[in-house]
């Protein structure tokens, strides 16, 4: 049996009601699912339960809110460990973000470990999440940045990787699956060669949680990052999951209430892991919120959704690349949910505005990847990012709206 | 949303496929860049100007069709107007493009630059129209600055 037959769009959508909306006179058609996916009525539920009924501070009290508030906070901890098959909760740091994870990275295990002379690697398809942090590191420690190239289709390029690592280099920051061009990367070959070099591995892996099953102790990264509201949870938090041993020997990066276990004037003696890099009253709602979306995509099944996904995006590639003036940017043999375009002669920015007055969201910019899109000699494109709970029915929207903005702007 | 014409009207349209002052000048002797972070539109803008009065004014770039039609229509206003004259334009556009409604009638007294109204309802869009000008004041503020100082 076909796998994607398995999942059925039309009864998954009935889960989210901001689907169910006109957007100027029009039925609401969001493809902008790389920039934030909507949210099911499962973790809207669990955001209202949490402060109708459970709010509290965690780690304090012996009140029963507290225990509450504590216990559904690290139970989300635990299904996060699940969810990236990690070996133990203390591996999974909540963080505000992808971006807040990198950074925590960086200022943390990278200035501890990477001095003067040293290399950092990352790929020419990073988010600027994935290449600006690295950067200030590098300026600070006055080591290098090196860029591993990517082909004409937006493929990295593994031999120019190979001859890139050196003894000097530090640790390869790439990402799962680029935001900008959708290409899924070979990071588990990534990794093994990195290690063989006696470099770290960081995976940026916000666009791919959503569409792929992750599991951090067979691709044997050394760190992984993702976003909760890339996969349908709210946003504010994110995961930094990293091998314990690192954390353990990672100097903690904020100071403050819950990442201790006894201060005076004279000395502070951290907290164990994972509290030691959660400084401060940390985001409760969301975190448990986070949870309920992994149950929801757990429920749902990430293998019926990638293979969904793989036949919407083949669907949504053959009509789209068969309208007049189109170029994809990004053509990868391998890649995961994004249909990064340009429809000659019109800009981006006015194809964004037409197809938003017929109800179709997508992004039109830069997509926070400028390097890539000087990469390809473009200022922006127009981008339109899947999730399983879109149709081809919406696809077919996606063109008839294109089609009027040829008609109208070309 | 108002209407999709009310943006794109046929003027804004015309001039972004044959943008008017296209292209660079050797002879400028103020020139200034404006980079719009947001969505990568880049524009190049250079004046000739001579006492006081803009001699002549083009502009280079890749940008969408409103930033591209704003930088048309924009030069095509300038040419002979005067430096005061110039920011009272900037200021009469940013008002119509930012400012409160109007309606007893947008853009009275603006002539070409009435067409930019509509884009006052599409708030994302209000920097692509207004990325000319910007760039504009920046080029006569700095050259302001150098002619008068004291």
């Amino acid at each position: 049996m076909d796998r994607a037959a398995t999942l059925d769009p039309e009864v998954l959508r009935r889960d989210f009601p901001i689907l169910h909306q006109e957007v100027h006179g029009k039925p609401l058609v969001y493809l902008d699912n790389a920039a934030t996916t909507q949210k099911p009525q499962s973790v809207i539920d669990a955001l209202v339960h949490y402060y109708e009924h459970d709010n509290a501070n965690v780690h304090r009290g012996v009140h029963e809110l507290s225990q509450r508030a504590t216990n559904d906070y690290e139970d989300a901890r635990v299904v996060v460990r699940n969810f990236l098959g990690a070996a133990a909760s203390e591996e999974i740091i909540y963080t505000r973000g992808t971006t807040e994870s990198i950074n925590l990275v960086t200022a943390s295990w990278g200035r501890a470990n990477v001095g003067t002379g040293d290399e950092v690697l990352i790929s020419a398809m990073e988010h600027h999440s994935n290449i600006v942090p690295w950067q200030l590191l590098c300026e600070e420690k006055d080591a290098k940045l090196k860029v591993v190239p990517i082909n004409d289709g937006g493929e990295f390029l593994f031999d120019e990787y190979e001859k890139l690592l050196s003894d000097r280099t530090k640790i390869v920051a790439v990402n799962h699956v680029s935001n900008a061009l959708g290409s899924i990367n070979p990071v588990r070959e990534i990794i093994k060669l990195a290690h063989e070099r006696g470099a770290l591995a960081l995976i940026d892996g916000a666009q791919a949680v959503a569409h792929m099953e992750v599991d951090v102790q067979a691709l044997d990264c050394d760190f992984y990052a993702f976003s909760s509201h890339k996969i349908f949870g709210p946003t504010g938090v994110g995961i930094l999951y990293g091998k314990q041993a690192l954390l353990e020997a990672m100097p903690p990066c904020e100071g403050g209430g819950d990442m201790i276990k006894y201060v005076t004037f004279e000395k502070t003696v951290y907290n164990d892991l994972p509290y030691k890099f959660e400084a401060g009253t940390p985001n409760i709602a969301d975190a448990i919120g986070l949870g309920a979306a992994l149950h929801y995509v757990n429920e749902v099944g990430l293998e019926a959704i990638g293979a969904y996904e793989e036949e919407l995006l083949a669907y949504a590639t053959e009509r789209v690349t068969a309208i007049e003036g189109v170029t994809l940017i990004g053509t990868a043999r391998s890649k995961a949910s994004v249909l990064s375009f340009n429809l000659d002669p019109v800009h981006p920015h006015d194809l964004g505005t037409v197809l938003d007055s017929e109800g179709v969201a997508i992004r039109a910019g830069h997509h926070c990847a400028q390097p890539v899109m000087d990469r390809f000699g473009v200022v922006a494109t127009a981008r339109a990012s899947f999730a399983f709970y879109n149709t081809r029915a919406e696809v077919d929207q996606l063109v008839a709206a294109l089609h009027k903005a040829r008609e109208m702007l070309a | 949303m108002s209407d999709l014409r009310g943006l794109y009207q046929e003027l804004i349209i015309d001039h972004s496929k044959k943008p008017r002052n296209f292209g660079s000048m050797d002879d400028a002797n103020c020139t200034a860049d404006g980079f719009n972070p947001l969505c990568g539109d880049k524009l190049k803008l250079f004046l000739k100007i001579e006492d006081d009065v803009i001699k002549d004014v083009k502009f280079i770039g890749a940008g969408c069709a409103i930033s591209t039609a704003s930088a048309s229509v924009m030069t095509g206003l300038l040419k002979g107007q005067t430096i005061e004259q110039a920011e009272s334009l900037f200021e009469t556009f940013h008002y119509m493009v930012t400012g409160p409604k109007d309606p007893q009638g947008v853009g009275t007294g603006l002539g070409k630059l009435a067409v930019f109204a509509g884009v006052s309802e599409f708030p994302a869009r209000v920097k692509c129209a207004t990325l000319a000008w910007h760039t504009l004041k920046n080029a006569i503020s700095g050259k302001s600055e150098a002619v008068s100082t004291e």
